[in-house]
C-alpha cells in the first residue's frame, strides 16, 4: 500500500501539468532589459498615441523609485528586471485578424489548450480573446457582440478605436502609483482585453480571455479593463497556462473593473500557470493587481477564483464599494502543492451606505507548500449600515505544508457589522479508508473530499468553467495525502 | 467463501491476533463475541484492509483469492462490506454524491455502465425504505452531525446500496436503543440473500435475538477459544465472559 501511494505521488508530480508544451511559432522579440527606450519601443510597435506613451513613462519613472514589497508571507528569489524580455509577439501577416490570417501553428496551440478560435466551432455562448505572450491574436464574436452595442476587443485595438473610453477609465481603479507590480505593468503592459457593456444591456454570452505564455525569458504584462454601464450585466472568465521551463517567468497583470448604477460584473478566474516541478524548480511568478470599483448605487462586483498554478502567487482581487447599497463578493479556492507558495485574498473597502461584502476563502495545502490568506475589510466613516461576512477555511493534506490566515479589519463606523469565521482541517487517513472501504480509490476519495470542501466556491463558477475546475483540483492534488 | 488460517497480526509492534482460524461458508451468519480488547475489531480491520494493522503470519482466502493482497477498494468491489463501529464524518461530501461514486465504482468493476441520475435516485429511495432510514439523511454530508443511531443506520443503508457478498458488522449494535437496534437488525435480515454471508461482531447477546447466527465464536486474547451454535450466545449472556477467561487461563497454566 505504502508503495502504491508513493507511486501515485510520483506519477502525479512528475508529469501531470497538461499544458506544459511549447509551440514553435515565429516570434518577434525585443532585446532584454528595461529602460525608457524599451518603453518607447513597445509603444512604437503598437503605434500608440503620445498620451499613452506619457502614461507609461510616468509609471516607469515612479516605478524606479519603488522597492519590491516584502510584507507578503512569501520567499521570493531576487528578480533581475534587466534580464527579462518585455515584448514578444507571434508574427502575424495582417492587422485585420480574420481567421485565415492566423498562423496555423498558433491556431493549433489554442486548439490544444481547448480554446478553438473559430466562432462556429466554439461553445456557443462564449466569446474569447486569445492572448499569446505580449499580444492578442484573435478575438471571437466581436461582430455578434457589437450588434448589442458591446465592445469586446484587445486592449491595443481599444486604444486605437475607443481612445476616449480608455483615457476616461484606465488607471482610475488601479493608479500607476498603486504598487510596485502595478507600476511596472503600467510602464510595460503590452496587451490584454477591453470590454464595455452599454447602458441597460445584459451581455448575451460569457466573455473570456485566455492568456498563454509561450516564449522563453519573457514576462507577460497584460491589462484588462471592464466597464459595465448603468444596469448592464456581464460574466467574464479568464484562464491561463504556460510551458514547463526550468527558469521562472514573471506575470504581472492589472485588471480594472468599473460598475455603474445597478450594474453587475461577475469575474471568474481559473489560474493554472505552470507551478514548477516537484522540487520547486521553475514556474510562473504571478504578481497581479485586480480591483473593481462599484461606482454606482446598487452595483455589484463578484470575484471567483480557482488558483491551482504558479510557483508564487501574490494576488488580492478587491472591491471598492463606493456606491450606496453596492455589493462586493470574493470566492476563492487556492491550492498549493509541492513547493508552491500563495499569498492571496481580497480587500473590501466600504465607502457607501449599506454596502455589503462577502468573503469565502478556501485554502488547500499539500506537499511542502505554503498557503496564506490575507484580507482587509475596511469600513469608512461614511459607510453606515455596512455589512461584511468573511469565512476563511484551510485544509491541510500533509504535515509538511503551511496554512496561514491574516485577516485585517478596520472599522470606523459604529453601525457596521463585520463577521469573521475561520476553520482549519486535515484530510484524515480514516476518511480515506472509509471511502476505500466503499470501493472508492484514494485518488477519487481525495477528489471527492476536496471538491466537497470547495463546493461553495465551485458553485459560483459559470458551467463551462465548473467542470474544468473540478478536474483541475483533483489533478493538482492527486496522491498528495501523506 | 472465506477461509482464515492461523492469522496473526499486530498494531505498532504489539501482537493483537495470535493465530485465528475460521471458515465462513456461503449463506452463513457467524457471530464473533468476546470481551473488550480481545481483538474483534482488529480482525474486522484486517479483513477490510486497514493499513494500520500488519499481518505477520497466516492467510486469508476469499473465493479462492488471496484477500491480503487486495487493496481495500478492491475488497469492497469484490463484495466485502465493513459496517464501522465508529462511522467517519466527511464534511462537504453529500451522501448522494458519496454513494453514487461508490455504486458506480462497483458497477464499473463488474463491467456495467454507470447508473443514470434518475435510476440512482430511484435505487436510493427503495433502499431507504427498506432500511427505514430518514430520507433527509441522504441530503446531508456523510455522517456529519448524525447522532450515534443515525450513523449506524446509515451504515446499514450503505450496505443495502452495495449489496455485499460478505458483510462484516463491527459492533453495529453498540450505543443503540432498542428501537434503533431493531431497525438495524431488520435491515440486516432483509438484506440477507441465500448465498450471502455475514460476520456479526458484538459484545452483547441482545443483537443476536434479532439476527440469528449459525455459528458463534468467542474471541479472547487474540484467539478463538470457543466455537458453538447459537446457544453459546445465551450462555455468555447468562454467565458473562469470566468463566471463559478462567477456562482459557487454566488451560494456559496446565
Amino acid at each position: 500500500m505504502e508503495k502504491e501511494q508513493d507511486k501515485i505521488i510520483n506519477d502525479v508530480t512528475s508529469g501531470e501539468y497538461k499544458y506544459g508544451f511549447h509551440s514553435d511559432i515565429e516570434t518577434e522579440k525585443i532585446s532584454r532589459g528595461l529602460n525608457e527606450d524599451t518603453i518607447r519601443t513597445i509603444s512604437g510597435k503598437k503605434n500608440e498615441p503620445e498620451w499613452l506613451l506619457e502614461f507609461r513613462l510616468k509609471a516607469f519613472r515612479h516605478w524606479q523609485t519603488m522597492k519590491m514589497p516584502t510584507w507578503a508571507n512569501l520567499k521570493i528569489p531576487d528578480i533581475d528586471y534587466q534580464d527579462i524580455i518585455y515584448y514578444a509577439a507571434p508574427k502575424q501577416k495582417a492587422v485585420n485578424k480574420s481567421l485565415n490570417d492566423i498562423d496555423p501553428e498558433l491556431k493549433r496551440t489554442f486548439d490544444k489548450l481547448g480554446i478553438p478560435l473559430e466562432e462556429q466551432k466554439h461553445l456557443s455562448g462564449v466569446a474569447v480573446d486569445a492572448v499569446m505572450d505580449s499580444v492578442s491574436v484573435k478575438t471571437t464574436f466581436r461582430e455578434t457582440l457589437a450588434e448589442s452595442g458591446i465592445i469586446f476587443c484587445s486592449f491595443s485595438d481599444a486604444v486605437k478605436e475607443y481612445p476616449d473610453l480608455i483615457r476616461r477609465y484606465m488607471g482610475t481603479v488601479v493608479p500607476y502609483t498603486d504598487n510596485f507590480f502595478a507600476s511596472l505593468n503600467s510602464a510595460v503592459f503590452s496587451d490584454g482585453s477591453f470590454c464595455y457593456i452599454p447602458k441597460g444591456v445584459r451581455c448575451p454570452m460569457e466573455l473570456s480571455t485566455y492568456f498563454r505564455i509561450n516564449s522563453a525569458n519573457t514576462g507577460q504584462f497584460e491589462r484588462t479593463l471592464l466597464i459595465a454601464d448603468e444596469e448592464a450585466y456581464v460574466s467574464y472568465m479568464e484562464g491561463c497556462t504556460a510551458p514547463m521551463r526550468d527558469e521562472n517567468q514573471l506575470h504581472a497583470a492589472i485588471v480594472e473593473i468599473i460598475a455603474e448604477n445597478n450594474a453587475e460584473v461577475k469575474y471568474s478566474t481559473v489560474q493554472n500557470w505552470y507551478p514548477g516541478d516537484k522540487n520547486g524548480k521553475g514556474g510562473i511568478f504571478n504578481f497581479v493587481t485586480k480591483r473593481g470599483l462599484c461606482r454606482g448605487e446598487n452595483s455589484k462586483i463578484s470575484w471567483t477564483q480557482i488558483e491551482t498554478g504558479s510557483a508564487i502567487t501574490w494576488k488580492y482581487p478587491s472591491c471598492i464599494l463606493r456606491g450606496d447599497n453596492s455589493t462586493g463578493e470574493f470566492y476563492s479556492v487556492a491550492v498549493t502543492n509541492n513547493h508552491q507558495q500563495a499569498d492571496t485574498g481580497t480587500k473590501m473597502i466600504h465607502i457607501g451606505k449599506n454596502t455589503r461584502s462577502t468573503i469565502v476563502s478556501k485554502g488547500i495545502s499539500a506537499g511542502f507548500s505554503n498557503n496564506s490568506y490575507r484580507g482587509l475589510v475596511k469600513v469608512l466613516k461614511s459607510a453606515s449600515g455596512a455589512r461584511n461576512f468573511s469565512q476563511c477555511d484551510s485544509l491541510l493534506l500533509s504535515d509538511k505544508c503551511g496554512a496561514h490566515t491574516f485577516p485585517y479589519i478596520e472599522v470606523d463606523n459604529q453601525t457596521a457589522i463585520v463577521e469573521h469565521e475561520a476553520t482549519t482541517s486535515k484530510i484524515g487517513e480514516d476518511q480515506i479508508f472509509y471511502c476505500n472501504q466503499r470501493g472508492i480509490s484514494t485518488e477519487d476519495a481525495i477528489g471527492l473530499i476536496v471538491n466537497g470542501y470547495a463546493r461553495e466556491v465551485l458553485n459560483k463558477l459559470p458551467m463551462e468553467f465548473a467542470v474544468e475546475a473540478q478536474k483541475l483540483l483533483q489533478i493538482s492534488l492527486e496522491g498528495s495525502v501523506g | 467463501m472465506l477461509i482464515i488460517k492461523n492469522l496473526k497480526a499486530e498494531i505498532n509492534g504489539k501482537a493483537i491476533l495470535k493465530g485465528i482460524s475460521l471458515e465462513v461458508k456461503a449463506g452463513e451468519i457467524h457471530a464473533i463475541m468476546g470481551p473488550n480488547g480481545s481483538g474483534k475489531s482488529t480482525l474486522a480491520a484486517v479483513l477490510a484492509g486497514r493499513e494500520l494493522v500488519t499481518v505477520t503470519e497466516g492467510s486469508v482466502t476469499y473465493f479462492g483469492k488471496n484477500l491480503l493482497e487486495m487493496p481495500p477498494e478492491e475488497r469492497s468491489k469484490e463484495g466485502i462490506f465493513l459496517g464501522f463501529q465508529y462511522p467517519i464524518e466527511i464534511p462537504g461530501v453529500s451522501m448522494v454524491n458519496f454513494m453514487k461514486t461508490a455504486v458506480n465504482e462497483h458497477r464499473k468493476y463488474k463491467g456495467l455502465e454507470p447508473l443514470s441520475a434518475s435510476d440512482f435516485l430511484k435505487m436510493m429511495r427503495e433502499k431507504k425504505e427498506l432500511v427505514e432510514i430518514d430520507s433527509k439523511l441522504a441530503n446531508r454530508s456523510v455522517n456529519e452531525g448524525f447522532s450515534g443511531g443515525e450513523k449506524k443506520k446509515n451504515e446499514i443503508f450503505q450496505m443495502a446500496m452495495l449489496e455485499p457478498r460478505l458483510a462484516i458488522l463491527d459492533e453495529t449494535d453498540s450505543g443503540l436503543d432498542i428501537d434503533a437496534l431493531r431497525i438495524v437488525a431488520n435491515g440486516v435480515n432483509k438484506l440477507k440473500r441465500p448465498d450471502s454471508s455475514a460476520i456479526v461482531i458484538t459484545h452483547y447477546q441482545r443483537l443476536l435475538d434479532f439476527i440469528i447466527p449459525d455459528v458463534v465464536h468467542v474471541l479472547y486474547d487474540g484467539r478463538i477459544v470457543k466455537t458453538a451454535g447459537k446457544e453459546l450466545a445465551l450462555e455468555l449472556e447468562e454467565k458473562g465472559y469470566d468463566w471463559i477467561k478462567k477456562e482459557v487461563d487454566k488451560k494456559d497454566l496446565a
